[in-house]
């Protein structure tokens, strides 16, 4: 028999239950007659705090609370893909079955489809010593992605009965495991694993691979590692959600969890539709197939978007337990960092800057620090990468939810609402953002890209910085007045602005581009640079090489190039040549 | 049978405390009397074993410890709906104050609505011809979407939204019902009698529901206005099929009755003052916009807010912002050299506009030639800085061209008479004759086929 315990005062979506009630911390609890699902977050001798993931309205002290035993935990089995969970993992087309247009509350569903069969292929024999992570069975979860059943995390023995291949719900027994003491256990495919709590894995490795997200200015200039963590800051209508649906859509990673927490409704109902129609370039399967949603939109209620980021990086650690590169979306961070201040608004907590908890920031490091590359438990090799946007109040990078992100992650993606205004997208600004794993990486891009890599990103930084610093004298003085090589900088900076920087996420070539193409667009902007600084010291005026379209010509080069006729850059080469004899023919 | 509660335990501004309560529930609403006569109603906003506190909408004015009767009522917070509500004029709180007496129904919705299904949602597609060129050209209204106006005080956005109200409604498809619901939160009179005019010569007026909380109507009522309000669009837009336009003013007015009843509960205050749900109460507020799968209706949101101070990174509009899918801010400047409307299209943006324009839709150079305006008149705001610097004369040709492409842009494009109700087709138009004045080469943000198409290059002023 579960404890229980009588309500004794409500408080927004926070109940206190009197008396000691021997709840433990963290407990999972059914509150009401209407069982809404809640959480033990406090316990003192005369007081038990409670918070619930659902509205309180019509709660009445008196009332009855259910203790289940347990910490609030997720299923973790085949059928989290192509999924739609809300922070709790209930998956809201069951809840729409129920409960029609809208979310009722104290809905019961079952995270995940108890009764479909799989096709499983056992991969243990009896006799087989197993422990934590050991793959005891093989199911086609998706057409994309094969799921692998592990033995839970804190269980050894050795395999006693397996059962034949063939078809098995999640809750059948597929093997029977031996303890050390003799005692037996069923495993099923089904495991449940509680969210606050990091998956366990063998050992972290360093940054060595990065994510290849088809974006030049992120893949070029300020790289995210596997198993890196990023974040995306940036006022509204800045591009974060856009920016975050690119990676999303074109990454390399095997699997994507995407958590909507606290954003629009109509924006998840976008990712489903679009995602559900475009195909993966990598395997040709829908972008669904590798992808789960969290949706817990912003009128969803507040505990739930609490809990919903750590829904998602659970589901994506079982996934990287399996050696998949898994990334995850968190849209936006600061919507759970609110989350938190109104819970301990309603505690009466004491606040610490703007009115945040003093934990702020060891929730957040704790957040980001579920990220990494791992050697797993089975010894194969995993990694969860998290970009996380982050929305600050009025634009301004110095509040405390991206200050404390700052700290704890080592990709930092600044959207500029100057650049938002001209359009110019993605608005990441190339002076603010960085990235501090392009050293380790520099190794990898040496290997797989081009020996070039890193020195044609460098004279690009350093183009674009020059630029900037010459912008000021322009703002005083304005462009004429300036030598032509430094008028030089400007236009070439120009063309690395709209040529490169600049994509356009709606145009079919454009909205991912392979790093093959990246490199040789970079080689050739550095070649017309080249080429044009020897035309400026034989003393060629600027207004001579402007008169030439030689400079349009490149930056057009992103639509005119498609992504699978790279042999066309060689055209490109020569027309450069072609400018530079007739500038010099013709002003010799 | 209820049992009445005699006498408070404590009062504190719009709030009161019972003791000894028996069976209260959260959120539920309570009928307090007065002396026997005059009667206001309450909502439960804390309630503890035998405790409860009470958020009374009208104010607590003449309240003693010992003179009033409280009465729960047993269920949250709730409207009669039926279709008869349009041409209706009621207050703050869903009470009828035009003098037809009560809304005779048996359909009654709890006001503070349910979270809509993401799943359930239809993305929203349709776009709704506004006739105002900065609005169809630039930021394209959406059927479905939640768009609010940044406005200031003192700037036209009253006539722009009773304008828009009148275009929008005489849109082609008139077989489709279309209906506004109009909330006003601490508005002025005369404001109020602005729209009611408004909508009567446009003559849509039988096709409105008002929802009234004036300027010195309770400050608490406030707070519940804009649910009613969506709670009556959701009602005619998902149950009786109809698309319905919400128009919220001032929502500056409902944060800040947020704060004041806040700071009375002794809340721990966030930015400026406001709560720390801010964010959540504005969430439940604008999210109640959409479409439902499988149902001939929409609700689309215009919600007006005034910036203090014309700030934009003030609480209110900042969160709004992050909330909403887009915002129309208009521009003190723009309006005073008489541009009218006064909007200021860079900081504006609709975030449905994508997917609900172009081929089959509108037209297909309309997303290149809005992304090339935006950028083009981006660049008109570096030239005038430089301007100012270094004078006028001194700018380089292309700067010059630029300073004039960004006068005719204000004058043409962006101002409109108060009676011009423009086509796509004319908007789009104007736009490639602007971009006309400036040379091919500065146009990188459209497709070379396009440009081929549409750009006409201008000879010198014609």
């Amino acid at each position: 028999m579960n404890k229980t315990g009588v309500i004794y005062g409500i408080n927004g979506p926070v109940v206190y239950l009197k008396g000691n009630t021997e709840f433990k911390m963290a407990e999972m609890v059914y509150v009401g007659r209407e069982r809404l699902v809640g959480e033990i977050i406090g316990l003192n001798k005369g007081r038990t705090t409670i918070q619930v993931y659902e509205e309180t309205t019509g709660i009445k002290p008196g009332e009855l609370v259910e203790g289940t035993g347990a910490p609030i935990s997720v299923m973790l089995a085949p059928g989290i893909l192509n999924n739609i969970y809300d922070g709790i993992e209930r998956p809201l087309s069951e809840i729409a079955k129920d409960g029609g247009a809208y979310i009722n509350r104290g809905t019961v569903v079952d995270s995940l489809d108890m009764e479909k069969l799989w096709k499983a292929h056992m991969t243990v024999k009896p006799g087989t010593r197993v422990s934590g992570g050991t793959i005891i069975c093989e199911v086609q979860e998706t057409t994309a992605i094969l799921h692998k059943v592990m033995v839970p995390p804190d269980m050894e023995g050795t395999i006693v009965k397996v059962m034949p291949d063939g078809e098995y719900t999640i809750r059948d027994t597929i093997a029977v495991l031996q303890h050390d003491d003799g005692s037996e256990q069923e495993l099923t495919m089904l495991q449940k694993w509680p969210i606050r709590v990091p998956r366990p894995t063998r050992k972290r490795y360093p940054a060595s691979k990065p994510l290849i997200t088809g974006q030049r200015i992120l893949d070029t200039l300020f790289p995210i590692a596997k198993g890196g963590t990023a974040a995306v800051p940036g006022g509204f209508g800045t591009g974060k959600t856009m920016t975050q649906h690119q990676i999303a859509k074109w990454s390399d990673a095997d699997i994507i969890i995407y958590i909507g927490c606290g954003e629009r409704g109509n924006e998840m109902t976008q990712v489903l539709e679009e995602f559900g129609e475009l195909i993966d370039p990598k395997t040709g399967n829908p972008l669904m197939d590798r992808t789960a949603l969290i949706a817990n939109t912003s009128n969803m209620p507040v505990a739930a978007r609490e809990a919903s980021i750590y829904t998602g990086i659970t589901l994506a650690e079982y996934y990287r337990d399996m050696g998949y590169d898994v990334a995850i979306m968190a849209d936006s961070t600061s919507r759970w960092a609110e989350a938190l201040r109104e819970l301990s608004g309603r505690l009466e907590e004491m606040p610490a800057e703007e009115g945040f908890p003093a934990y702020l920031a060891s929730r957040l490091s704790a957040f980001y620090e579920r990220a990494g590359l791992m050697l797993n438990l089975n010894g194969t090799e995993g990694s969860v990468s998290i970009i996380g946007a982050v929305s600050p109040q009025g634009g301004d990078f110095s509040e405390p939810v991206t200050q404390n992100t700052k700290r704890f992650v080592r990709c930092f993606w600044g959207l500029d609402k100057s650049l938002a205004y001209a359009r110019h997208f993605p608005a990441i600004h190339w002076l603010t953002s960085y990235s501090e794993y392009t050293s380790d990486l520099a190794p990898w891009y040496k290997d797989h890209v081009s020996k070039d890599f890193m020195d044609c990103r460098n004279r690009i930084m350093v183009l674009l910085n020059q630029e900037c610093s010459l912008m000021e004298i322009v703002k005083l003085i304005g462009s004429d007045v300036l030598p032509d090589d430094q008028k030089l900088v400007l236009e070439i900076a120009r063309v690395i602005r709209l040529g490169f920087l600049q994509q356009n996420a709606f145009h079919p070539d454009d909205t991912c581009v392979p790093m093959e193409k990246q490199m040789k667009m970079m080689q050739i902007i550095l070649y017309l640079y080249d080429k044009a600084r020897a035309l400026i010291a034989l003393n060629m005026p600027m207004s001579v090489l402007k008169s030439e379209n030689i400079f349009e010509r490149v930056i057009a080069i992103k639509y005119d190039v498609p992504n699978n006729q790279l042999e066309d850059f060689e055209g490109y080469r020569e027309e450069i040549d072609a400018f530079y004899e007739r500038v010099l023919e013709k002003n010799a | 049978m209820s049992i009445e509660y005699l006498g408070l335990s404590e009062i504190n501004g719009p709030l009161i405390a019972l003791e000894g309560v028996q069976d209260a529930s959260y959120e539920e609403i309570v009928e307090v009397t007065i002396d026997g006569k005059k009667k206001e109603l309450g909502r439960i906003i804390e309630c503890y074993e035998d405790k409860a506190v009470i958020q009374v909408f009208g104010g607590t004015d003449n309240m003693s410890l010992r003179n009033t009767h409280t009465k729960l009522t047993g269920h949250p917070m709730e409207i009669a709906l039926s279709p008869e509500i349009l041409g209706r004029t009621f207050n703050g709180i869903g009470q009828p104050i035009d003098g037809l007496g009560e809304v005779e129904s048996d359909i009654h919705r709890n006001v503070n609505g349910q979270p809509l299904n993401p799943v359930m949602r239809e993305y929203p597609r349709n776009y709704i011809r506004t006739g105002f060129s900065a609005i169809d050209g630039l930021t394209t209204l959406i059927r479905g979407q939640k768009l609010p106006i940044f406005s200031g005080n003192g700037l036209p956005h009253d006539q722009l939204a009773a304008q828009l109200v009148r275009q929008a409604s005489l849109g082609e498809d008139s077989d489709e019902e279309f209906a506004i619901v109009f909330a006003a939160m601490g508005v002025k009179h005369d404001v109020a009698e602005f729209f009611r005019r408004a909508f009567e010569e446009s003559g849509v007026s039988e096709h409105v529901t008002m929802f009234l909380n004036l300027a010195n109507d309770p400050v608490v009522e406030r707070l519940i206005t804009p649910r009613v309000a969506l709670t009556a669009a959701e009602y005619l837009a998902f149950e009786c099929n109809m698309h319905i336009l919400v128009i919220l003013t001032d929502m500056t007015s409902f944060a800040e009755a947020m704060r004041e009843v806040s700071s009375s509960k002794g809340e721990i205050p966030s930015r400026k003052g406001y709560p720390g749900y801010l964010y959540s109460e504005l969430a439940t507020i604008y999210e109640r916009a959409g479409i439902v799968q499988g149902i001939n209706g929409s609700v689309t949101q215009i919600p007006i807010l005034t910036m203090p101070n014309d700030d934009i990174t003030h609480p209110i509009p900042d969160l709004t912002g992050y909330i909403t899918e887009g915002q129309i801010v208009l521009d003190r400047v723009l309006n005073g050299q008489g541009v009218y409307p006064p909007i200021n299209v860079l900081p504006s943006l609709s975030r449905l506009m994508k997917d609900g324009i172009g081929e089959g839709y509108t037209r297909g150079d309309h997303q290149a030639l809005s992304n090339q305006l935006f950028s083009s008149y981006a660049k008109v705001g570096d030239a005038r800085a430089l301007a100012s610097v270094i004078g006028e004369d001194e700018l380089s040709p292309i700067d010059k061209k630029y300073l004039l492409f960004g006068k005719a842009f204000e004058e043409r494009f962006v101002g409109q008479g108060s009676e011009d109700n423009r086509t796509i087709q004319t908007t789009l138009d104007i736009g490639w004759e602007l971009l006309g004045m400036l040379p091919r080469e500065e146009l990188d943000r459209i497709d070379t086929k396009i440009l081929d198409q549409y750009y006409k290059p201008q000879t010198e002023e014609a």
